[in-house]
């Protein structure tokens, strides 16, 4: 027992730690300054938001030490039954919760209120670790899909059902993991077709979307097969169908949207493309074919999901995000006054408490959600971008150690942990520069609240735990 | 799985990008663009919505009966509050010290630098010292809001109130926000999109001492309010007055309709509760009370209480059996103190037997309607009574029973017209006989009928077989009302099957023997019919239906009195100086006594 303790702090990555310090350091210095008064703070209510911090951050210190004196075999042994647990609670948050916002996702005990969603990340980060780090694991089996999905998806589902939808998408990260894990590359390159289209049509339409969708099939075909003639060909055979379609069309009256013609254009050609390839044998043919006739679908389908499948506020966020629809003082409110008080900080900033932006209670949440407006308000963009390079050390360190692991399951949870922290910066940044819509999740370490603080904090020791027993062998 | 193991660069990488990504954004938004910067150093944005005057209501001869007062909330921004004579400041406004701490603390909760309400609706007096001194007291301001005025003590049901928006209604609907104002109740919910008209918006740049320093982009974001619609209602406020003085001291409730129209001349609840009682910070103090009063003033009983309708049911039940033709106006049956069969037995007050079909509505006999009822349920043609009674019902559905009018007045129930597989339930068994559904035969039994549904069914007799949708409000300015108030409902009884009921109607209030004997007005040719409802709690209810003139009928209308015992005692009377005072606009001498009488009955405090 003596000995192991010893080791303990032999063995912990002290570049980690030291850079999970200066966050957490730099984090509670922001809540200070987005909540401080410079005037009254002499009859101000002795619970501040950030004697409170102080406060979760000590017992947060408690728990780190907790974590690391465990064995850290129970991480690995345990984790079904953490899991299951923190299931269990989601259920229960549903039922026994407090309702704040609209959303039931609090459970208040005493004067402490925390967030089961916060704490079901690093569950099911372990339940998915030990799942892939079976002996002979393999990802792209049908049956491991689709018990991982399972896995990640459940939290993801009883969040929804709190009305989080926000936190619920976090779980998409992991597909780094699974991708990390063998998860075929054109699935990536498949999600970041659909994403690019799902823009694409939003801020063009549906017409150009297409017509960019078939020259980017007969390109990629040129790409693979060299073969100008067909390429040419194809765009003939296409523009022809079209120009008779269009002028039947006008000669009989119907009338149907360009976008319709050339829809219909490209039906006629697929079938003809597809046994022309077949007795020509050509390499990727089938695949290539059904990937166009998808991104066809998904063309047509993106107008119909984002007004039918995503809720109104939903689907507001993501036009203001793209800029399709300006309403600075309505839904776009806080994305409009988080990017003032952001771009007002210039190169260097107001300086520590001096921002009257988010001083004067601008921007709506600006100690949780939109905590970076005070970052990049008083210490300017290099103050955004010490933090901002922070993160990304830790996480290219976190990924370094996964890396180095001899356990699968240690390095499974290490990816997972990365994934979830570079998920928060991107999208947390992101939403209050106006590159990501506004889901609200938390900035790690940063923004105020004893949940959040808490659960990324046992997300990242119990992976400085397990990296720091890499050399025994076990699992 | 060394096969993968290359791909931690390529996540590397993707990694890496999405640092830059955030960051070349960042150095876009921080360094390069200076649009930003406008509003940065000392500048900052300040939104002052503007609120439209809320649109004013008339009654159906343009008196005004609902406009606007003003009010003044002291606000403050807590943080700006400096250097002020705080006993000074407490002595305008009539507070202490401590409660001044207390206030501000509240304020500073919610918000440092947003402006809260510091003390709501102040007196005009109180704003006016204050307004004079202001420069003293840093920090504070008046805003200005409109509040309603009652002209009348009157119509409180009608016209409903409004009262600051609660969070659920702010969820529900996105224009509104904290501290918005909201109809809550009545015409003021139903028209609640026009009455408030469309809040304006001004965003001022604002400099950190709190300086107006110009338009925010010249205005490119700011709206300007439009005023409410004003709202002409169907409602007479004389008649309405009129009816709610005669029904003071009563359970009840009085709703008359214009039946060539659909519009409603009066609707009363009794008691009801002053509407100038509910008007700001009065509502709190107001509303708790009335809800613990046990007479309910604060529920609409001319809509919302259900009854069963007793005798006045007997006239659909007449019509019905015409359109059957299971009688005809001549049948005559006979009747000595009720009817019997067997055992049973169903009671009938003394006259002459038998009577036809005029007569029975005259002198209101059980027994007509018991063999009546009898007949239409167990006709041949329907082998059962439970298919006759399925028959039966679609009849009386055509009146507008068992669902909703559509009145545009919140919160209408639907009433209950038992359909056969409650009957089959109750009984349990599908072979149950007319005789033990018979006291529907008289308005009894397991039928609940609102007094709204009741007075339609009078202006469905008077329109000898159509109503139109009940409603409240005749115009709105710029706007039209629903279209769905001029369509006509049918109601499935032939036009000549009224003119003997109508008949008997009007024979109940002119001719000796009539049980409506004392509704009847000189000159005014009133149709009515008289009902008395058992009730188990209680003295039965009085109840009277009327319309008049019998030719071409101006007004039809339904008096429900709970407890007043006979038809004839109260109702009645009340029916009959209600139409007079709407058709002559006063009342005769000869009436004065009786008019007396009614005012000053209490059957509120007698029972206790």
């Amino acid at each position: 027992m003596q000995r192991k303790a010893i080791n303990i702090f032999k063995n912990l990555d002290y570049i980690s730690i030291l850079l999970y310090l200066a966050l957490v350091f730099m984090g509670w210095l922001n809540i200070y300054a987005a909540v401080y008064n410079d005037e009254y703070n002499s009859i101000i209510d002795i619970s501040q938001k950030y004697g409170k911090q102080l406060m979760w951050i000590f017992i947060t210190f408690g728990f780190i030490a907790a974590i690391l004196l465990i064995d850290s075999k129970v991480y690995s042994l345990g984790s079904y039954f953490i899991y299951g647990l923190m299931m269990l609670v989601l259920v229960s948050v549903l039922f026994l919760g407090k309702e704040v916002n609209g959303a039931r996702s609090w459970f208040q005990l005493g004067f402490i209120k925390f967030q089961p969603a916060e704490f079901a990340k690093f569950a099911t980060c372990l339940a998915m670790a030990k799942f892939m780090s079976r002996f002979n694991f393999k990802m792209m089996t049908f049956k491991n899909l689709i018990l991982l999905g399972i896995i990640c998806f459940t939290p993801a589902a009883l969040i929804i059902l709190q009305n989080d939808t926000g936190s619920a998408l976090v779980y998409t990260s992991f597909v780094l993991v699974f991708y990390r894990q063998g998860l075929p590359g054109i699935i990536l390159g498949l999600m970041f077709i659909a994403v690019a289209i799902f823009i694409l049509t939003l801020i063009t339409s549906s017409l150009i979307t297409l017509s960019i969708i078939l020259l980017g099939g007969v390109l990629g075909y040129y790409i693979v097969n060299k073969n100008k003639k067909e390429c040419f060909f194809s765009i003939i055979f296409i523009s022809i169908i079209f120009s008779l379609t269009k002028l039947c069309f006008y000669l009989f009256d119907i009338d149907k949207s360009d976008y319709k013609i050339l829809l219909y254009s490209a039906l006629f050609f697929l079938p003809f493309a597809l046994i022309y390839s077949f007795k020509k044998r050509i390499k990727y043919a089938l695949i290539s074919i059904v990937i166009i006739s998808g991104a066809i679908g998904f063309n047509s389908s993106v107008h119909y999901i984002f007004e039918n499948v995503l809720e109104k506020h939903q689907s507001q966020r993501i036009k203001i995000m793209l800029g399709i629809e300006s309403d600075p003082y309505g839904k776009g409110y806080n994305v409009n006054q988080s990017k003032i008080a952001i771009g007002s900080g210039g190169l260097t900033g107001k300086g520590f408490l001096k921002g009257t932006q988010t001083k004067y209670d601008f921007v709506p949440e600006q100690s949780t959600d939109f905590i970076f407006c005070t970052i990049g308000e008083e210490w300017g963009f290099g103050g955004s971008f010490v933090v901002i390079s922070i993160f990304l050390t830790l996480i290219l360190r976190l990924i370094f150690l996964a890396e180095r692991q001899r356990s699968r399951f240690s390095r499974i949870y290490g990816y997972g942990v990365a994934s979830i922290f570079i998920f928060h910066l991107a999208i947390n940044i992101g939403m209050t520069i106006g590159l990501a819509p506004v889901i609200g999740i938390p900035l790690p370490f940063f923004s105020y609240g004893g949940s959040s603080l808490l659960s990324f904090s046992i997300l990242l020791f119990i992976f400085i735990k397990l990296d720091s027993n890499r050399l025994e062998l076990f699992g | 799985m060394k096969q993968f193991e290359q791909r931690k660069f390529t996540i590397g990488i993707l990694i890496i990008l999405v640092g830059i990504l955030l960051l070349s954004r960042l150095f876009y938004i921080q360094v390069i663009e200076d649009k930003y910067k406008v509003s940065a150093e000392n500048n900052s944005q300040r939104i002052i919505t503007n609120y439209p005057a809320r649109g004013l209501i008339y009654d159906r001869n343009g008196k005004l009966l609902v406009s606007n007062q003003a009010t003044y909330d002291l606000m403050v921004i807590p943080r700006r509050v400096k250097n002020i004579d705080i006993k000074d400041f407490c002595k305008i406004l009539d507070i202490d010290t401590l409660t001044f701490n207390k206030k501000l603390k509240k304020c500073k909760r919610y918000s440092q630098y947003r402006p809260s309400i510091f003390m709501p609706q102040i007196n005009y007096e109180t704003y006016a010292i204050l307004q004079e001194k202001m420069h003293k007291f840093q920090g504070f301001f008046v805003q200005t809001r409109t509040l309603r005025k009652y002209q009348y003590n009157s119509a409180a049901h009608v016209l409903g109130y409004i009262a600051e928006v609660n969070n659920r209604e702010i969820k529900k609907n996105s224009y509104y926000t904290m501290g918005d104002y909201i109809g809550k109740s009545g015409v003021e919910y139903t028209y609640e999109k026009y009455l408030r008209g469309v809040k304006g918006r001004t965003i001022n740049l604002v400099d950190v001492h709190n300086r107006i320093k110009g338009k925010y982009k010249n205005g490119a974001y700011d709206i300007h309010p439009v005023i409410g619609s004003n709202i002409k209602l169907t409602i007479d406020i004389d008649l309405q007055m009129y009816a709610e003085k005669l029904m003071q001291n009563k359970r009840g409730s009085v709703v008359a309709i214009e039946p060539s129209t659909g519009e409603i001349l009066a609707k009363v609840s009794a008691p009801s509760y002053d509407p100038n009682l509910f008007v700001g910070n009065l509502r709190n103090k107001y509303y708790r009370i009335y809800r613990k009063d046990k007479n309910k003033p604060l529920f609409d009983r001319a809509m919302m209480a259900t009854y069963p309708p007793g005798s006045i049911f007997k006239l659909p039940q007449a019509l019905i059996a015409l359109e059957e033709g299971v009688i005809n106006e001549n049948t005559e049956f006979p009747c000595h103190g009720g009817y019997q069969v067997g055992n049973f037995r169903l009671k009938c007050h003394v006259h002459s037997s038998p009577l036809d079909l005029k007569h029975s509505i005259q002198q209101s006999c059980n027994a007509y309607y018991c063999y009546t009822f009898r007949r239409i349920l167990e006709q041949e043609k329907y082998k059962r009574p439970r298919e006759a009674y399925k028959v039966w019902r679609q009849y009386i559905k055509s009146f507008g029973f068992d669902s909703k009018l559509g009145v545009d007045i919140p919160y209408e129930r639907s009433g209950f017209i038992p359909n056969v597989k409650y009957w089959d339930k109750k009984y349990r068994t599908q072979r149950w006989k007319a005789l033990n559904i018979i006291s529907l035969s008289i308005g009894q039994g397991d039928i609940l009928i609102t007094p709204l549904q009741m007075a339609n069914m009078g202006a469905s007799i008077a329109n000898r077989g159509y109503y139109k949708t009940p409603h409240i409000v005749k115009e709105i300015s710029n706007n039209t009302i629903d279209s769905s108030y001029v369509n006509l409902h049918k109601v499935n009884i032939s036009k000549e099957y009224f003119k003997p009921v109508i008949e008997g109607m009007e024979m109940a209030v002119n001719k000796p023997k009539g049980t409506g004997r004392l509704a009847y007005t000189k000159d005014i040719d009133i149709c009515g019919k008289t009902g008395t409802v058992q009730n188990p709690h209680g003295a039965d209810h009085s109840v009277f239906l009327a319309f008049a003139p019998k030719d071409n009928p101006k007004i039809a209308l339904i008096i429900y009195v709970e407890n007043g015992v006979w038809g004839s005692r109260y109702a009645a009377p009340i029916a009959g100086l209600l139409i007079e005072k709407y058709l002559k606009g006063n009342i005769s001498k000869s009436k004065k006594g009786l008019e007396k009488r009614m005012v000053e009955a209490d059957l509120i405090t007698e029972k206790e």
